[in-house]
């Protein structure tokens, strides 16, 4: 059951001059929230930007004791919503709705995850390692970024145990080339009797890639969309993707907001996400 | 304190009611607000069949609003009586439900099986929706096309029949007084106003549907001003609605005429507005010694103030 809490603002880390960390006060979401499951804030306390802005829950913060006590959001400056986050200083509250959403499914050893981030993807990435990681499951990050200033929060993975394969377009980290580079070659040097699933998320192409790929292979695949939302609990039909039943059955505008943000892969109709 | 609203031969608590289009099917809303607190709930507007929508996307936001063209994505009127309306029964909500139709016949078969449907309180007309190209807005933009669908669902039905009017017309109140001579029970406005947003460096429409429907506070003045025209022609309640944010803008929407109200977009940006609403209408009520709430429906004092042109 989702909470609107008006959280502080404990602190805004800058990572560079779009990228900003936020860390708010919201003990009841943080307790709540699942791998991968997003929070809808209001980034002004007017009315312009009006709606709410979805973000994937990024860290789960702990006080001294270990007790949830709040959450964090990866902010990449955008538009006008993502600005004012940019830009908020401690103690300023913000209402947060959460937490929402289907969340990811975590698999089980022997299974492997591999975690494929694409930019601003890597939001829910932080609160999935952690259940991976809590539950012994060998996961790896394959994180892509135009250029190595831009990968960011790699010591968070580190600290998890997670095994990292970077990329780069320009070549100055990892492997030169889109993160679907390393993800293609990984895939098949990968003998088939080991189950591996892909968790994506990313640009809409590269996810797209990401999904087809997969499907090549034989593996399973989840990807978390992005889309523009209204309301973030069902009532607006702004969020839909073209996306066939669980079970099959003909495609159809599915909400983000409360069948997703987590897919399969294989549902989702990619030739009419919008997006970029 | 008396803040029930009589509409027709149905009375309900309050002057709130969640706003079609802005509330899913209700049941979307059950974990976070009671849904038996509001005055009623109007569901998504449906046709006979499902309908899919337009690709989106399907919103874009204007200072203090936003643009929609959904395009009536819905499950239908069966697949609502048969997965939807059992809860919002059990969860004992006034059920208003919206209906749409691309012909006159589609209106009144809709309207037809949802009253034998139990559980459903109100039909509320969508002859005003300006996202799709056919029926709907045709419908509500003609004076006779306006009388002929509230006439035809009138016989069919003894639930309360309560036209949604589009603001996209030159004189509203026309409107509502056809739907008043039409045998309608209420009358509900506004809809959204027809609007356009453009990507100037793409040179692209910002919506899939090229225009949308605008909603939200931006729009507020001139349904109040839309409520107040339609108040001076008609007899029969009104339901007002356009960017209601605060308890403050129900009592402006009453005091111009309306005798409930409904809340859309705002419920979007805060989804518990409904008990600060409600909070905020008892201190009213309080602080002005009013007992009975619908006292102050179309009170507003204009006596001091220069006659205003009214198109009317």
């Amino acid at each position: 059951m989702p909470v609107d809490i008006d959280a502080a603002v404990i602190a805004n880390r800058r990572l560079s001059a779009d990228y900003n960390v936020l860390a708010l006060a919201a003990p009841e979401i943080a307790a709540a929230a699942k791998p991968g499951q997003f929070v809808m804030i209001k980034t002004s306390g007017g009315q312009d930007p009006l709606l709410r802005r979805p973000f994937s829950i990024f860290e789960i913060l702990r006080d001294a004791a270990g007790a949830p006590a709040g959450v964090s959001i990866f902010n990449k400056r955008v538009g006008a919503g993502t600005t004012l986050l940019s830009r908020v200083e401690s103690g300023t509250r913000l209402a947060l709705l959460g937490p929402l959403g289907r969340p990811f499914e975590p698999v089980d050893p022997p299974a492997e995850a591999w975690m494929v981030a694409g930019g601003v993807g890597l939001a829910p990435f932080v609160t999935l390692g952690a259940a991976l990681a809590a539950r012994g499951t060998p996961t790896t990050l394959f994180y892509g970024a135009r250029r190595a200033e831009e990968l960011y929060c790699i010591e968070l993975f580190e600290a998890m145990g997670v095994s990292i394969v970077l990329s780069t377009e320009d070549g100055s980290r990892g492997v030169r080339g889109r993160i679907t580079v390393p993800l293609a070659g990984a895939l098949e040097s990968r003998p088939l009797g080991t189950p591996v699933k892909l968790y994506v998320c990313g640009p809409t192409p590269m996810m797209r890639a990401c999904a087809q790929l997969a499907h090549r292979h034989g593996r399973a695949c989840d990807v978390s969309l992005e889309q523009v939302m209204g309301c973030g609990l069902g009532g607006c039909y702004s969020c839909v993707v073209l996306a066939r039943g669980a079970n099959g059955g003909a495609p159809h505008h599915t909400r983000t907001c409360i069948e997703g943000p987590v897919f399969d892969a294989q549902r989702v109709v990619w030739e009419a996400v919008a997006g970029h | 304190m008396d803040l029930s609203v009589q509409i027709g031969s149905l009375t309900i608590a309050n002057p709130l009611i969640a706003a079609s289009g802005c509330f899913g099917y209700g049941v979307e809303y059950a974990d976070v607000v009671d849904l038996a607190s509001l005055g009623g709930v109007a569901v998504k507007g449906l046709f006979l069949s499902e309908r899919e929508g337009h690709a989106p996307p399907r919103i874009v936001e204007t200072p203090s609003g936003m643009l929609n063209a959904i395009g009536l994505q819905g499950i239908g009127v069966h697949r609502f009586i048969a997965e939807r309306l059992p809860e919002l029964r059990e969860r004992r909500a006034v059920v208003v439900v919206n209906i749409c139709g691309t012909t006159l016949d589609e209106y009144v078969e809709v309207a037809r099986i949802l009253s034998d449907a139990e559980g459903v309180h109100a039909l509320e007309l969508n002859i005003s929706c300006p996202n799709i190209k056919e029926g709907g807005i045709t419908f509500g933009c003609s004076l006779p096309g306006t009388h002929n669908v509230v006439s035809a669902v009138r016989k069919v039905t003894s639930l309360p029949v309560i036209p949604k009017l589009t603001p996209n017309v030159t004189d509203v109140a026309s409107f509502a007084r056809a739907a008043e001579e039409a045998g309608a029970d209420a009358i509900s406005l506004v809809n959204t106003f027809l609007a356009m947003a453009i990507d100037v460096h793409t040179r692209r429409p910002r919506l899939t549907n090229i225009v949308g429907g605008l909603s939200g506070p931006a729009i507020r003045p001139i349904a109040v001003r839309m409520v107040y025209e339609c108040r001076r022609v008609v007899k029969i309640p009104i339901v007002g609605m356009g960017g209601i944010a605060t308890a403050d803008d129900v009592l402006e929407f009453m005091i111009a005429g309306a005798n409930a109200v409904q809340v859309g977009t705002m419920n979007f940006v805060d989804p518990f507005i409904w008990t600060k609403l409600m909070d905020g209408i008892r201190d009213y009520m309080t602080r002005h010694g009013i007992v009975r709430l619908q006292d102050i429906v179309g009170t507003v004092d204009t006596s001091t103030r220069e006659k205003a042109w009214i198109s009317s």
